[in-house]
């Protein structure tokens, strides 16, 4: 067969075994539905998000035109919602990829060389293992000021030792198979090797990482804003439970302010996480053959 | 030799030894594990040398130590003459297209996430042997038919679990000649496939000795198969080479107890009612203790005061066949 | 005189995503007391399959879907797990390929093989200590080692221990599936020849499941040669290498170097075993026989009497219809 046959072979394959596997099929349908409503939502949602309401449009219950409720300022929950979609996604997805880069480079440098290399890379990535994460956040925020992209930064720089420890580990494994040695033998460079065979062979473990990085950044970013410490020109899931909280929403009994977007936190973060458990077995091209 | 491709002087392979952190709070003398002892001998142009001995006897470190796989303690490796020089950029260049190893173990050879088009035109990608995509396929299936997989191919988009034993082995033989080496380490080569299958890779093998010259160092705990391919063969334990000569010479007329032992011990095919082969007492030294004198008069029968004082050096003792006993 | 196992067309499947696997296909032996058999074949032929349907430790996706194991007229198939739990070690045990990595590294070897006897026999702590220090003399290892732990122990030596461990309680039938395969082979000749008098000691039925023919003719009464979940040939040694009859097995013998025959490298057998998740009618190994005829592609060959216990399942052997 040729290269084209082969790719579609391969497409299908995949497709087949995500419809099959129900986690990788729950997680990855939830998260596109979440991305359908972050990208497609406010065609559906005409309310802004920002503009105050009127007075008696204050802390609506749903029903009408507020398919949820409104706020305490008027302004649609549903609205909100759907652009805090779009915001915790973001946020998400970036800060995730820096701390992979990150982990990924210095796990697969520190774990190929070792010796010195090693120890210098890990002493660095000690250091940063060790700084508690909400404090450090909570500094940098206040020092470097509360912009959704520093938030990002700084989320992405607090993930990264996990990664890199976990990454490290299975290099060194990986490291001592033989395809590693009969690649040294036919003249290949370190780099060529780090790159074409740790690397894909680390990266199982990596997807499944970064797909809970995912996971732990987005919650991370809650607890940022939820804790008022997040962008308050951007309406994420976060913003909405701290000014749900600040605004007494949950004495007053206005339930439709303060779950949903912790409702949607929990579904985002779960959907991440069965994707993750369930994509390294999906992309191994050994296991599926048993 | 004036056909000479490879030659062993003196090499020498020491690990040293990791104690537990305990031990080594209470005693200075580390551990050495002398892997490869004082070994010295060459290979010809198409000349098949093989290295026999049991498990602990250093001739996998060996072969690689020759390949520059692992670092080299003391001794010299000549290619073509000139001395190896594993800092020597441009040298190791040229050296490893023109030496090249063969596995033991198929699978763990080929990285399973890998095309066997990819895994096969490694080789050429590293170097930068080839400049357009169509060459690249075209020299891979060309190296895979040579190897006996046709149509070539048939094979390229196939992952290495997807082939049988035999066939994985063919793969790795092909990504070993694509570059057209002089010279080929085979480490076991066939011992992890079915008898019926080894046939077919022992004589792939023999194929490109009589078509290109091509010069093996095999490596393999099978005496019986050592002879069955071999010009010559190398005997080793411990370490070190008790007896080397023609095939003949060491299977038939061999001369060293443990050779004796070891061809006395071959299984063969057949009716055997209660032979009981003679085992030699005992289990093969750790290469941890250092062992004066032979390094095998633990397990000797024969061995008098000499052989506790005085390692014995390989000597000649007929036409091409040397051994290293003190009874000679 | 009762036979001590009798199979009777053993069947064995396994149940995968792309269908079944008929790994063991009709096989039939028996064994006598004190008898020992060698089954061999290459990988994939079912012999270990079989080892482990005998045993009843088949993984999860296995299943025994016919015949009967015969253990002392009781049927193994038969049992339900339960029944089989209690009987497992007991009757027939096993010591498998690199069993010595089976030992547990941080417990000592004696505690380990103790046990065992505890757990089956429900004996004191003392007893079982006082039969293991037996059994271990049993397979020449001092009984002093018993204190040590596995990775004091040689390769060899761990082996040996789990031979010790296989005949702690007394089992009548010892499966060795493929027990020195990774050995050197002066420590294969050991271990071999240490089976050898062990189950002649005591009458014990030993199933010796290996690749390698050259080692079968010491050890071994009987011989059934294996090929995609059948038995192709079964005799006694002389009648296996010999009077050879199946075209297999007489590829199979040319296979193995023998020192005292010709330096010429065999052919070998071209093709590969079928898949066993599409068997195709007529004989197994038509496809690479180099003997092979029309009729073979087309009907199943039986297994054919040649001589006295010696059968092969082949349409052109004696006794048979076609040459």
């Amino acid at each position: 067969m040729n290269y084209r046959e082969f790719r579609y072979r391969r497409l299908k394959e995949f497709l087949h075994a995500v419809r099959n596997n129900k986690m990788a099929l729950v997680g990855s349908l939830t998260l596109l539905f979440f991305l359908l409503v972050a990208i497609f939502g406010p065609i559906f949602v005409p309310f802004s998000t920002l503009e105050f309401g009127e007075v008696e449009d204050m802390l609506l219950p749903p029903g009408g035109e507020h398919l949820l409720g409104t706020d305490d300022m008027g302004r649609d929950v549903l609205a909100n919602l759907i652009s805090g979609a779009r915001i915790s996604l973001l946020v998400g997805v970036l800060a995730t990829a820096i701390s992979m880069v990150i982990g990924c480079a210095i796990g697969i440098v520190s774990g190929y060389f070792g010796g010195r290399i090693d120890q210098l890379l890990m002493r660095f990535t000690d250091f940063f293992l060790v700084i508690p994460w909400l404090p450090l956040m909570m500094v940098l925020a206040a020092v470097l000021g509360t912009n959704i992209w520093n938030i990002i930064l700084v989320i992405g720089i607090t993930s990264w030792p996990g990664s890199a420890r976990v990454v490290r580990s299975q290099t060194l494994s990986v490291k001592e198979r033989q395809f590693v040695e009969r690649t040294v033998s036919i003249g290949a460079s370190s780099g060529h090797i780090m790159l074409r065979h740790i690397l894909p062979n680390v990266f199982p473990l990596v997807f499944a990482n970064t797909v809970l990085v995912a996971a732990i950044a987005i919650t991370s970013e809650t607890t940022l804003s939820f804790l008022g410490l997040g962008d308050p020109s951007q309406a994420s899931w976060g913003m909405m439970l701290h000014y749900a909280f600040e605004s007494g929403a949950a004495s007053a009994g206005a339930y439709w302010y303060y779950l949903p977007p912790g409702f949607c936190v929990v579904a985002v973060v779960l959907a991440f996480t069965l994707m993750g458990y369930a994509f390294d077995e999906i992309l191994n091209p050994k296991l599926k053959n048993r | 030799m004036k056909n000479e491709i490879i030659r062993v002087e003196g090499l020498k392979v020491y690990y040293d030894l990791k104690d537990s952190f305990v031990s080594n709070l209470f005693t200075k003398k580390k551990k050495q594990v002398r892997a490869v002892d004082d070994v010295s001998f060459s290979i010809g142009k198409g000349e098949i040398l093989s290295l026999v001995g049991e498990s602990g006897s250093g001739k996998t470190t060996t072969g690689k130590a020759i390949l520059q796989l692992l670092k080299i303690t003391e001794g010299n490796i000549l290619f073509h003459g000139s001395r190896a020089n594993p800092e020597d950029k441009a040298y190791m260049k040229s050296f490893r297209q023109k030496a090249q190893m063969i596995f033991q173990d198929p699978y763990q050879a080929l990285n399973p996430r890998h095309l066997v088009l990819d895994l096969v035109a490694e080789p050429l990608d590293v170097n930068r042997l080839v400049s357009s995509a169509k060459e690249r396929e075209e020299r891979v299936v060309l190296a895979l038919e040579q190897a006996g997989l046709s149509p070539g191919g048939d094979y390229l988009y196939r992952y290495p679990h997807e082939l049988s034993g035999g066939q994985r082995q063919r793969v790795v033989i092909a990504g070993a000649m694509i570059m057209n080496p002089e010279f080929i380490v085979a480490d076991e080569p066939v011992s992890m496939l079915d008898a019926s299958i080894r046939t077919g890779i022992l004589r792939l093998m023999m194929k490109f000795r009589e078509e290109r010259e091509l010069a093996y160092l095999f490596i393999t705990h099978d005496l019986s198969l050592a002879w069955l391919i071999s010009d010559r063969i190398a005997i080793m334990y411990l370490g070190s080479i008790l007896e080397i000569g023609s095939a003949d010479d060491v299977i038939k007329r061999a001369l060293h107890p443990y050779t004796k032992a070891l061809t006395a011990i071959m299984p063969t095919p057949g009716v055997n009612p209660e032979k009981q082969r003679n085992t030699l007492p005992g289990e093969i030294a750790s290469a941890a203790e250092e062992i004066v004198g032979c390094k095998f008069r633990t397990r000797c029968d024969k061995a008098f005061d000499k052989c506790a004082c005085e390692r014995p050096a390989l000597k000649e003792i007929e036409d091409g066949h040397f051994v290293a006993c003190h009874l000679y | 005189m009762k036979k001590l196992l009798e199979v009777e067309n053993l069947n064995t499947w396994f149940h995968t995503s792309k269908g079944d696997l008929k790994a063991v296909r009709g096989v039939s032996f028996d064994l006598e007391y004190g008898e020992s058999l060698g089954l061999v074949g290459e990988s994939g032929c079912g012999k270990t399959t079989c080892a482990l349907s005998i045993a009843r430790l088949l993984p999860k996706e296995g299943r025994i879907t016919g015949g009967k194991i015969l253990l002392e007229g009781v049927d193994l198939a038969a049992m339900t797990e339960e029944e089989i739990r209690k009987k497992r070690w007991k009757d027939v045990s096993i010591v498998f390929q690199g069993a010595m990595n089976a030992l547990n590294p941080v417990m000592k070897v004696g505690d380990q093989i103790s046990e065992a006897i505890i757990l089956h026999d429900k004996t004191s702590k003392e007893e079982a200590k006082r039969r293991t220090a037996e059994i271990l003399e049993l397979v020449e290892i001092s009984a002093k080692r018993a204190e040590n732990y596995p990775h004091e122990f040689s390769g060899g030596m761990k082996q040996r221990a789990m031979i010790a461990m296989a005949l702690a309680c007394n089992p009548k039938i010892v499966i060795g599936d493929e027990p020195t395969t990774a050995l050197d082979v002066m420590v294969q000749a050991q271990i071999l020849n240490l089976l050898n008098k062990i189950r002649k000691e005591y009458r014990m039925g030993f199933i010796l499941i290996t690749h390698d023919l050259s080692v079968l003719g010491e050890i071994c009464d009987k011989i059934a040669v294996m090929y995609a979940g059948k038995i192709v040939e079964m005799g006694t040694v002389e009648d296996i290498f010999e009077r050879t009859a199946h075209p297999y097995t007489k590829k199979l013998i040319s296979c193995f170097p023998n020192i005292h025959g010709e330096k010429v490298i065999p052919e070998g057998i071209p093709g590969s075993p079928p898949n066993m998740l599409a068997i195709r009618p007529g004989c197994s190994f038509a496809p690479r026989c180099t003997e092979k005829q029309p009729c073979c592609e087309q009907s199943e060959p039986e297994s054919r009497q040649i001589g006295a216990g010696h059968y092969a399942a082949c349409h052109f052997v004696r006794g048979g219809e076609g040459r």
